[in-house]
């Protein structure tokens, strides 16, 4: 897992570079330091040796050997001083700060007599640099710098009175002084660890800083993508990601929360026409299946009606199976207009009563329960255009669903009408939209909310896409699609024919943008702004005829309520929260009926605490 | 042939075979009852009819096949669909295949009755007038609908316009055969009619109702508001002023298929 972690590869490869940087820095520093420590060492030792040079000079030219050996004895005592030595010409030790080297032969090609004697004929002149020499002499001993310094012939030396020496000779012998390296050897180490402990602390700390970078950059960002990811391949397409950043993580986020949203448009789009497929078939051959036995029960009852002219006691029990056999008709017939996508046969009603016939027909099953039903209706209510029928079988399906959610408990289902005012804007629903060479523009392929969406197309340059506009009067929540804004010269044309949908001439009154423009049949045209944040809207049949007034019922209950996942899915067909009691069918006619009225049907709901349904449906249809 | 009976009905469900007997025997028809398509047209052969009665969906020879069977023959016999909703299409489908009219099952006994007064009303004026229509020019006791407009059956028109919308309004031969409208029901502007489904009810003078077949499926433009106040307008024009919605039609093409000139 660590290895293919994209932030430890990232981590590796930084530390890693500063590594071989701090190294090659730290050898070279350590290399110039050594020199310079070496070359200090260098200095003081040839000051030293012609110190002991000039010190012994004097006895040197009395030629008093005692005093000589002593003082070299003395120097060679200091802790600072590994050993001083003079040997003659031909190379025997004369004086020795160790006493058992005096008298013995230096071989020429030893260490301190290279420099000058590797040439063949000996050169009688060095620089300083090179006199000096650095050596080991055991494996165990610390090393040494030597450094020679040839004594030269002066005339105060052969015109000395011991005529020790002939005035032909120019080096009469040569001063070695070793000094022990062990100081200097200490800090060049001392050196070499600090700099392994510096590359060490920056290794930990920019690990540090590069882990954390990466964590916070890439790793998180790229972690939930895969869980995002993940989630979305195991089925869950109402998975997002919250998008924070702008970098280029950020637009994979959002690019990639703009595929989920199409591939959940399509999946459901596929799905909602395969269920649309299969209830149509199924209610086709329902209602086949059910003809029969209605037409014989239905028949029989109004002919046994006629008959009984004479008997309204029997005339009365008839009628009831009579009526009741016309609305199981009627429900046969919703369910093949739902799957048909029909519209219903409206006529002025009053929903209070609608409410009270739905009431009667479910009132047996609630004594059942001990569920209690509240009736709150507004006695002022208007009267609506609607199809009686249809809206009773919301309303029955709504309170049998609040019968359901309460269950074996107490509970109470409370039922409120009242008038309430609705601007237009989103509430009207465009079912129809055209281009000025009357394409149709409303495309049951693409959704927004489940509802068939205005669809159009965006064009600038190369980049061309489709935009999905809320259905939806003034509603936000179109689905734009990486479209630039309209502002950048962005074209906006009818799919069909490429006709264009921008108002010419005109300018958003709120933020100058420009504007796109349809036509609703017979409604007139709706003009709308497409930039971020402004949302305005205008749809001037609609905005100066609309009339704001409508019905709202509410069916509430304190039963076991939804849960949060399943409410997006609540009006689609099949899907039924009953388990086998339901057929998932009630609240998607529920649904599609509301709908055809041009009413709205929304839900609140909270586990434990209780559900309601808002069903909205305009006065004037 | 033997002596003429009234109703033949062609129902493989005996219940509703059964209901549909009692119904039109207690209003003194004479009914036979015939379980299949075949043994149906065995019948018709054999008998006179004055109207059939007919399921679509049965097994063995269906209704479509019935009436195919009836027109290579020459047999004048009306034929009244009886089918579901669900099938609406094939309902629509069989008027324009010969069927004088369809009722949707489930029906009461008066929806019933209403529907096979009226087939038998209509069908004796159509042979009134073909018998008439030999020597041209003379009188008819209903007026044909005119050249270019689009019949659904013998029930309702349609003529489109210009502008792509299309008119829509009923046969002088329904009116003639419900006897007069005491009163009519219309549809609002704004809503969706579809083909084949009752877009009025008209109320005949005997308290009869009778749904009105839409020929055209579409949204309503406008409704002619002179019949609101006038409902005999439709009577004395029903081609012209007696219109009853201008429509703007949602699905032409295949709607056309099945209209008649």
């Amino acid at each position: 897992m660590l290895r293919r972690n994209i932030g430890f590869k990232l981590t590796f490869g930084v530390v890693l570079t500063v590594l071989l940087a701090i190294g090659i820095f730290a050898w070279f520093n350590i290399q110039s330091q050594s020199r310079s420590l070496l070359s200090e060492v260098g200095r003081h030792a040839s000051q030293l040796s012609d110190a002991v040079k000039s010190d012994t000079e004097y006895d040197m030219l009395r030629n008093d050997r005692e005093r000589i050996h002593e003082s070299i004895r003395r120097i060679g005592q200091q802790e600072s001083i590994d050993r001083v030595r003079v040997f003659n010409k031909s190379g025997e030790i004369i004086y020795s700060s160790e006493e058992p080297d005096i008298g013995t032969m230096v071989d020429k090609q030893a260490e301190s007599c290279y420099r000058c004697h590797s040439a063949g004929e000996p050169l009688e002149r060095l620089e300083t640099q090179e006199r000096t020499r650095i050596f080991q002499p055991g494996p165990d001993s610390p090393r040494l710098l030597g450094i020679i310094n040839p004594i030269y012939n002066a005339p105060s030396c052969w015109s000395a009175a011991c005529h020790a020496h002939p005035e032909t000779q120019t080096v009469l012998g040569v001063l070695d002084v070793t000094i022990p390296l062990t100081e200097v050897d200490r800090n060049i180490r001392r050196s070499q660890l600090a700099a392994v402990a510096l590359a060490l602390a920056v290794i930990l700390v920019l690990s540090l800083i590069v882990g954390l970078m990466v964590r916070g950059w890439i790793d998180r960002p790229v972690r939930e993508l895969v869980a995002a990811t993940r989630n979305v391949a195991g089925g869950n397409l109402a998975y997002r990601l919250t998008v924070k950043r702008d970098d280029e993580l950020g637009l994979l986020a959002n690019s990639f929360n703009n595929m989920t949203d199409k591939l959940a448009q399509a999946r459901l789009q596929l799905f909602q026409s395969d269920k649309l497929a299969s209830l149509g078939r199924l209610a086709a051959g329902v209602a086949h299946e059910i003809n029969n036995p209605l037409t014989a029960v239905l028949t029989y009852s109004s002919y046994l009606m006629k008959r009984s002219q004479g008997r309204p006691e029997t005339q009365k029990d008839l009628q009831v199976i009579v009526s009741e056999t016309i609305r199981c008709r009627e429900i046969v017939k919703n369910l093949l207009d739902f799957a048909r996508q029909t519209v219903p046969k409206k006529r002025k009603a009053d929903m209070n009563e609608i409410i009270g016939r739905a009431a009667k027909v479910i009132e047996n099953q609630l004594a059942l329960g001990r569920v209690r039903l509240d009736m709150e209706l507004d006695p002022a209510l208007p009267g609506v255009t609607v199809d009686a029928n249809q809206m009773q079988q919301v309303f029955i399906n709504l309170m049998v669903n609040a019968a359901d959610a309460i269950g074996e408990n107490e509970g109470a289902i409370k039922v409120t009408s009242k008038a309430i005012s609705l601007h237009p804007a989103g509430v009207v629903q465009i079912k129809s939209a055209v281009c000025r060479k009357r394409h149709e523009l409303v495309d049951r392929k693409f959704q927004v909310d489940t509802r068939p969406a205005v669809t159009l197309r965006f064009r600038k340059g190369e980049q061309t896409g489709l935009i999905h506009l809320n259905p939806i009067y003034g509603a936000e929540g179109h689905h734009l699609n990486d479209m630039p804004p309209l502002e950048d010269g962005v074209e906006l044309v009818c799919p069909d024919c490429s006709t264009s949908l921008i108002a010419e001439g005109e300018r958003c009154p709120q933020c100058g943008a420009p504007i796109y423009a349809f036509e609703v049949p017979l409604k007139g045209l709706v003009q709308g702004c497409l930039r971020d944040g402004c949302g305005w809207h205008r749809w001037e049949q609609v905005d100066s005829n609309w009339n704001d007034e409508f019905v709202e019922v509410r069916v509430e209950d304190n039963g076991c309520g939804i849960p949060k996942a399943q409410i997006p899915h609540l009006f689609e067909p099949f899907s039924t929260t009953k388990g086998p009691k339901g057929t998932g069918l009630g609240l998607a006619v529920s649904w599609g009926i509301v709908d055809n009225h041009n009413g709205t049907i929304t839900v609140e709901s909270e586990v434990g605490v209780g559900t309601s349904f808002v069903v909205r449906v305009p006065v004037q249809a | 042939m033997s002596a003429a009976r009234d109703i033949l009905v062609v129902e493989d469900e005996p219940l509703v075979a059964q209901a549909v007997a009692m119904v039109c025997g207690d209003e003194g028809m004479t009914v036979t009852a015939v379980d299949n398509a075949a043994e149906a047209l065995r019948c018709l052969s054999e008998h006179h009819f004055r109207l059939v009665l007919c399921d679509i969906m049965m097994q063995g020879l269906d209704g479509f096949q019935l009436l195919a069977e009836l027109a290579r023959t020459g047999n004048p016999t009306p034929v009244v669909m009886m089918t579901g909703y669900s099938t609406v299409e094939n309902a629509v489908k069989s008027l324009a295949a010969g069927a004088v009219d369809y009722i949707p099952k489930p029906f009461t006994a008066d929806e019933l009755l209403a529907v096979v007064r009226r087939s038998l009303r209509s069908s004796a004026l159509l042979a009134a007038a073909e018998s008439a229509g030999l020597e041209r020019g003379g009188t008819l006791s209903f007026v044909p609908c005119p050249n270019h407009y689009l019949r659904l059956g013998c029930v309702s028109w349609a003529l489109m316009e210009d502008e792509g919308t299309a008119r829509i309004g009923v046969s002088d031969l329904f009116l003639k055969a419900v006897e007069g409208i005491r009163e009519l029901e219309l549809a609002e502007a704004g809503e969706d009619l579809a083909q084949g489904i009752p877009c009025a009810v008209a109320t005949a003078p005997d308290g009869s109702q009778h749904g009105i077949m839409c020929p055209m499926s579409g949204k309503v433009l406008e409704v002619n508001e002179d019949l609101r106040s006038k409902p005999s307008l439709i009577e004395k024009d029903p081609y012209f002023k007696g219109w009853l919605y201008r429509i703007l039609p949602s699905d032409p093409e295949s709607n056309l298929q099945w209209l008649s000139l």
